[in-house]
């Protein structure tokens, strides 16, 4: 029996949404009210400047239903001071998070120190202190987790990750899409492939 | 995120003139010409109130007694003349008092521009006396909000407000204007806003999808058209009645939708929802494709979605993008205007009728008619039927008055009963169901068309919820005709209760005061009718007498309105009794 997994449109998974709006206070809240008021949780949020002036980029990722995916993101394009908003599976895009560790200096485990765990895991000293040093490692959340429980043992005092960041493989720039925006008079849901 | 301050555009041409900003905020309303506010003045917008003080001839306030009654007013306005009502308020309860009628306008697409003072800005976040975060909190029901701390921004917001709150899917717009920047004075020009790089608000319909519905309405054995408020908003009445008489297509309305097409319409087969005429909602059930124009598929219409016109193709007319796959997949979406796809659609359809199909319909009301509707609008004895006085009154007035309902049994009663013959006269909440909603609102709709007779109906639940505002019939003399049905109930909820919750009146029977006493303490005429043979001569008095009056009505004390869909059935499982 094969055990290809299908996706129906109800079932949850997750999804990257890329905003872009413009520039504007409380931007932050008209959009976190949209999925207030469908009770979902959002994993994380990053907001950004862009490469065009004026315009800010809202990275948020939840796990919903595509049914709901594709009622938020119609939504979100509703609000006045957003310019565009796609929705994104993660083949369709590239993404990191970077995460930051705080461990005690001379911690041993095993015989290994933290500098050979970080030599190996693709991460780096960030800071050394005189009781502390700070591990930054950039990547996906598994991997950030992964090492997260690598440096347990070894008492990690404090960790934080960030939202994720993302960009798509579509090759469209944004100010080209502003652009395009602009001269449209149509509506924002038909300039799609981005 | 960021908390740049706003950049002003640079003014184009106009010379600027130095003033200040609650001179500006009053010369932008009339720029865009606004006639009548409705307001309630209070400390964080006295320097507005101190300069409308030198605006009264250009510039009518209305003073109501609660803010809820100067919003629901702005609606009522904003809803007969199809441009946004305004309506002023100060900080903290004056904008909280604001927002059940700027949700109840969200829900039903109703434009607005409500202005409302806030605390200086130096005082902003330090729970400043009266201060309350009103962009917080009405940001989630209105289609734009905006605060201005400083008179430079004033021009701007107002110009975007206006703009946004009349184009497109018509909205709500809040503005808050902090009491320093009402006081500074700064070089004043106004442009109206005619773009907004991040909205589109008119999306033209694609050809393809013209054709794609056309081809549909041609081959189709039993089209039926659901007419929602969009025809009424985008001023497609005459579209609607050229497109519907070419193919022939049976047509039936929304709540919203009621008056956009006149009731003795011969293609006008009834009123869809809960509580709807029968063959409407099941037909719903056994068309082949379903036209749907400027409506959104509220649950009150669909009933159980799993078992909503499953068997039909769906052609959804829609403005709005969110609105179309929300709750009914459509078989082909055009995302405009009603207006613009039925100007699309009309050289694509084939001259048809559909004779036997429309036959079926009128099958179903002698159905009705045996069943419900006679015994209504003709007992013969018996308390007085709320049915028979709203058909006295549509014949009396020959379906030509504004009529203005509250929430509740009443409400389903008079948009049953009552047969329209103009646009934009059925004025009700529908999507929110606001009880207190209609003398208000009535006020404004007679402020908007003061030479229609304006009839607010209401029942004796939610008159008392909004009753202060006889204070300002009285006093700005708002020739508006208040009916009340008056059956000492809650009688929607009571019906709900005899029939899905044992009869447990739990919290439903109202012990009320004298209406005819309150009313007369206002100044305003009344009148109370208990017994069937004097309510003839009294609706005639009641209408032709000059100024406000109101009708008090005693009514079937447990009376139930039928048909009924019940909650979370299908529209086929529609009751008779």
């Amino acid at each position: 029996m094969s055990l290809e997994l299908k996706y129906t449109s109800s079932t949850p998974r997750e999804f990257t949404l890329s905003v872009l709006t413009e520039d504007k206070s409380g931007l932050i809240n008209q959009l976190t009210i949209i999925f207030t008021k469908r009770k979902i949780n959002i994993n994380s949020l990053n907001v950004s400047v862009t490469e065009v002036k004026g315009v800010s980029r809202f990275t948020i990722v939840i796990e919903t239903s595509k049914d709901m995916i594709d009622n938020i993101v119609k939504q979100i394009r509703k609000l006045i001071d957003v310019l565009g908003a796609f929705v994104y599976e993660e083949d369709q895009i590239f993404y990191q998070e970077i995460a930051l560790y705080k461990v005690p200096k001379y911690a041993i485990v095993d015989g290994k120190s933290v500098e050979d765990l970080v030599s190996k895991s693709g991460a780096r000293i960030l800071v050394v202190e005189t009781d502390y040093m700070i591990i930054e490692k950039t990547g996906k959340a598994r991997e950030t987790h992964d090492l997260y429980q690598k440096l347990e043992p070894f008492g990690l005092l404090e960790f934080i990750r960030s939202g994720r960041v993302a960009i798509s493989k579509s090759t469209r720039k944004t100010e080209a899409y502003i652009k395009e925006l602009e001269a449209s008079n149509s509506n924002k849901l038909s300039i799609k492939d981005f | 995120m960021n908390t740049s301050t706003l950049v002003i555009e640079k003014k184009r041409s106009k010379k600027t003139t130095r003033i200040k900003g609650s001179d500006a905020v009053l010369q932008c309303l009339i720029a865009e010409g606004v006639t009548t506010i409705f307001g309630y003045p209070g400390g964080a917008i006295m320097p507005i109130y101190d300069a409308l003080f030198n605006y009264q001839d250009k510039l009518n306030h209305i003073l109501t007694r609660h803010e809820q009654g100067a919003v629901h007013a702005a609606q009522g306005m904003a809803r007969v003349t199809g441009k946004a009502g305004v309506c002023f308020a100060t900080s903290g309860p004056g904008a909280t008092n604001l927002i059940t009628g700027i949700a109840d306008a969200q829900i039903d697409s109703t434009p607005l521009v409500c202005i409302t003072g806030q605390v200086p800005s130096h005082l902003l976040g330090t729970d400043a006396f009266q201060e309350t975060d009103v962009m917080g909190i009405s940001m989630p029901v209105t289609k734009w909000n905006y605060q201005v701390t400083r008179a430079e921004e004033i021009p701007y917001a107002i110009a975007r407000a206006f703009y946004i709150a009349n184009t497109g899917r018509p909205g709500p717009v809040l503005i808050d204007i902090t009491k320093d920047a009402q006081f500074a004075e700064f070089d004043f020009a106004y442009d109206k806003c005619e773009k907004i790089r991040s909205y589109h608000p008119y999306p033209e319909a694609l050809q393809s999808d013209l054709e794609a519905a056309a081809n549909l309405i041609n081959d189709a054995q039993k089209p039926y058209i659901l007419v929602g408020q969009g025809v009424q908003l985008s001023g497609a009445e005459n579209e609607l009645m050229i497109f519907a008489e070419k193919t022939g297509i049976p047509m039936a309305a929304t709540l919203m939708g009621l008056s956009g097409i006149p009731t003795s319409h011969p293609l006008y087969v009834g009123y869809l929802g809960m509580h709807g005429n029968y063959g409407p909602n099941i037909k719903t059930n056994e068309c082949d494709v379903l036209i749907a124009i400027g409506m959104r598929f509220d649950d009150r219409v669909t009933g159980d979605l799993d078992r909503y016109a499953k068997q039909a193709k769906v052609i959804h007319i829609e403005i709005d993008p969110s609105e179309i796959d929300k709750n009914v997949k459509t078989t082909v979406a055009i995302n405009s205007d009603a207006k613009q796809a039925l100007l699309g659609l009309i050289p694509l359809v084939n001259v048809s009728t559909h004779k036997d199909w429309i036959d079926e319909f009128h099958q179903c009301d002698k159905i009705e008619f045996d069943k419900v509707i006679d015994a209504e609008l003709y007992p013969n004895s018996g308390e007085i039927k709320m049915a028979e006085v709203i058909n006295r009154i549509s014949e009396v007035t020959d379906g030509a008055a504004i009529v203005i309902t509250d929430v509740g049994q009443h409400q389903m009663v008079a948009n049953r009963y009552y047969k329209f013959r103009k646009s934009l006269s059925c004025i009700t909440s529908g999507g929110l169901g606001t009880m207190g909603f209609a003398l208000p609102a009535a006020m404004g709709a007679k402020v908007g068309q003061p030479e229609r007779t304006v009839i607010a109906v209401i029942g004796d639940g939610g008159f008392q919820m909004t009753i202060q505002e006889l204070g300002t019939i009285r006093q700005s003399d708002l020739a508006v005709k208040i009916l009340i049905l008056n059956n000492n109930f809650l009688g929607m909820v009571r019906q709900w209760q005899q029939l899905f919750f044992e009869k447990r009146y739990s919290f439903t029977e109202l012990d009320n005061p004298d209406f005819q006493m309150i009313t007369k303490g206002y100044g305003i005429k009344a009148q109370k009718v208990e017994k069937r043979e004097d309510l003839d001569q009294a609706i005639f008095d009641w209408l032709n007498c000059e100024g406000p009056a109101l009708l008090e009505v005693v009514v079937e004390h447990e009376g139930n309105v039928f048909p009924m869909v019940p909650s979370g059935a299908s529209v086929a499982e529609i009751r008779l009794d």
